[in-house]
């Protein structure tokens, strides 16, 4: 298991069979406050790198969620349905969609922990 | 305020039987058989059954626990919560106009045709328009009434290809969603750190499909947008129209004007900065003023004065349609012009300096203890990022709730999108030295004791009737009625 991290917050963690996990991070979900809908996309759907995925709602704000590589959705997270706040109770543990790489070596362009530790650290969100 | 009446709703109040108001006597028993029974209602009506008195002290206690700017000092950024003169409520109030019938033919309505073709006629010299309509209802329908004249302006000459509109990433939540309603697709620009428009971000956004770029000046950090010349030249090089957003409008009255600008299309919210009191969902009104070449574009009818000085109502067969079924909202329209009458071009201007004035003393005497994430003079409102020292923990939404117990209603929080810790402060020109000043020195306070009571902000408001509402679980699980509580 890898995790990776992209510049608008979000992670994806690669299992050992090459699927990934995609939701928000840490920072992303305090950041946001409470969450109150998680719009999420469809089993089968395909996205390009960088598209939005769907969109994610707090009492503060909606933001998009931006995809963090090429993929089609392989499952969805219901449980976020019913339940949006488990993102802010385990961000890093309630993935949102589970996918399947379309083209893998994307990964390279995306940050690891330290890497995204030190990108919170130095730039202005 | 702590009246056991407010405290609950007339609902539990009720009690069987008890009574404020007999019907008479029905003297037609029998037409209740002729109304079909699917008509009819199965269930109890559910109303409460109040006396009179219990009906009086109830909602009376309740109007004591209203918060407007009659009452005090509302900064509430973005949305000019400027102090209405009675005279403009007056002027609305005449019974001549408020028993106007408004589909009374024109012939009948010379004068309230005057009003309209007056009122349009300054607004498009403030604007710097060639002529505006009054007819769209709210701030977002005249949106939504700019953008489709910017469709009907592509479609005019052919070209259909037109379907994005760019909108910058601090605009107003209404941008994207009116251009979502128009039919249109939303590319957002990128801000400087400043706030401003990336204008290298713009550049390769502007193609043969887009449509507008929409733009709100002073922008929602409350800075004016420098660039705005370049932009316009880059929006009209690649064909497509620049709009003006007029949330913003109130500092630039008399100063500086959007057609000026190079602004092709824009609208007003008459109710910000034209005194009709709002907040709690209106009455609006959202006039749409485009630049000479798009008179013919604008929605039907159109107010046109003729040569022997009466007034009469025109369609045009290009326009873009029909937006309203009256000719908007003509209490709102009857105060704006009342309010611009009364004040003449030499108050406006003044208007429009002293809340750019307000604005800076306001910022320049906290930015000791708030976080000024742009430093820069702005106009008629600025955004703090929270308070200077987070150390202790305490938000913004905590610094709002504790700006309750001292009596200020709170400014806008959470918003523009660009900092986490949004704090935006409009004060307006209509506020006194004095009320401003006790404002920093609560603004002071509350950060005083973020960092020595914590809690204490954490926990406010302490005196308001309702306390904190579990707003999580309010969006989540909204209980809208009585018999769901």
């Amino acid at each position: 298991m890898k995790t990776y991290f992209s510049p608008s917050h979000e992670y994806l963690t690669i299992d050992e069979e090459g699927n990934g996990y995609v939701g928000i991070s840490d920072y992303a979900q305090k950041a946001l406050g409470n969450v109150v809908y998680v719009d999420m996309p469809e089993v089968g759907d395909e996205f390009e790198k960088d598209e939005d995925f769907g969109a994610i709602e707090s009492v503060k704000a909606a933001s998009d969620l931006i995809i963090p590589v090429s993929c089609e959705v392989l499952e969805i997270n219901e449980a976020l349905a019913d339940n949006p706040r488990l993102v802010n109770e385990d961000a890093m543990a309630n993935w949102i969609i589970k996918i399947k790489l379309t083209d893998p070596e994307e990964v390279e362009s995306l940050m690891d922990l330290d890497a995204y530790n030190e990108y919170l650290a130095t730039n202005p969100h | 305020m702590n009246n056991k009446l407010y405290d609950k709703l007339i609902f539990e109040l009720s009690r069987q039987g008890r009574c404020g108001y007999s019907l008479p006597k029905n003297n037609y028993p029998d037409a209740v058989g002729s109304i079909p029974a699917t008509l009819m209602r199965e269930n109890e009506i559910g109303l409460p059954q109040v006396d009179e008195l219990t009906v009086v002290r109830h909602y009376t206690n309740m109007s004591t626990n209203n918060f407007g700017v009659d009452t005090g000092f509302y900064p509430l950024g973005s949305c000019t919560m400027k102090y209405n003169p009675k005279i403009n409520e007056e002027m609305a109030g005449n019974s001549v106009i408020a028993s106007m019938h408004p589909n009374q033919p024109a012939r009948l309505s010379q004068g309230a045709l005057e009003i309209y073709h007056t009122l349009a006629a300054a607004l498009s010299e403030i604007g710097g328009m060639a002529e505006f309509t009054l007819n769209p209802y709210a701030g977002a329908h005249g949106e939504l009434t700019g953008l489709m004249i910017c469709r009907a302006y592509h479609d005019s000459r052919g070209d259909k290809k037109r379907t994005k509109v760019i909108i910058p990433d601090s605009a107003h939540g209404t941008n994207p969603a009116s251009a979502a309603v128009a039919g249109l697709q939303v590319v957002p620009v990128k801000s400087l750190p400043d706030g401003t428009v990336d204008v290298e971000a713009l550049a390769p956004l502007l193609d043969d499909s887009v449509a507008a770029m929409m733009m709100t000046n002073p922008n929602t950090l409350g800075i004016f947008e420098r660039q705005i010349p370049q932009i316009a030249e880059m929006v009209h090089a690649a064909g497509a129209l620049l709009y003006y957003d007029g949330a913003n409008l109130n500092p630039m009255l008399g100063i500086a004007r959007p057609g000026d600008m190079g602004f092709d299309v824009m609208h007003i919210n008459l109710h910000k900065t034209f005194s009709t009191p709002h907040g709690g969902g209106g009455p609006g009104s959202g006039p749409v003023g485009v630049r000479a070449g798009l008179e013919h574009l604008l929605p039907n009818p159109r107010v046109v004065k003729n040569e022997d000085g009466t007034f009469d109502l025109i369609s045009s067969p290009d326009s873009m349609g029909r937006v309203s079924s009256t000719l908007g909202n003509f209490a709102v329209e009857m105060r704006a012009l009342s309010y611009i009458l009364s004040l003449g071009s030499d108050g406006l201007m003044e208007a429009g300096r002293l809340a750019t004035l307000n604005a800076n003393y306001i910022k320049e005497s906290l930015r000791d203890v708030y976080e000024l994430p742009v430093d820069t003079i702005c106009k008629h409102e600025f955004v703090f990022d929270g308070l200077k020292d987070k150390s202790t923990g305490v938000t913004t939404l905590n610094i709002a709730k504790r700006l309750l117990d001292y009596g200020f209603h709170a400014p806008t929080i959470y918003f523009p999108l660009l900092f986490h810790e949004s704090l935006m402060i409009e004060p307006t020109e209509t506020e006194s030295l004095d009320t401003i000043d006790s404002f920093i020195e609560v603004m002071r306070q509350i950060a005083h004791e973020a960092v020595n009571d914590p809690e204490m902000v954490k926990s406010a408001p302490h005196t308001t009737p309702v306390r904190r509402p579990d707003d999580t679980e309010a969006a989540l699980h909204p209980r809208l009625t009585f018999d769901e509580l």
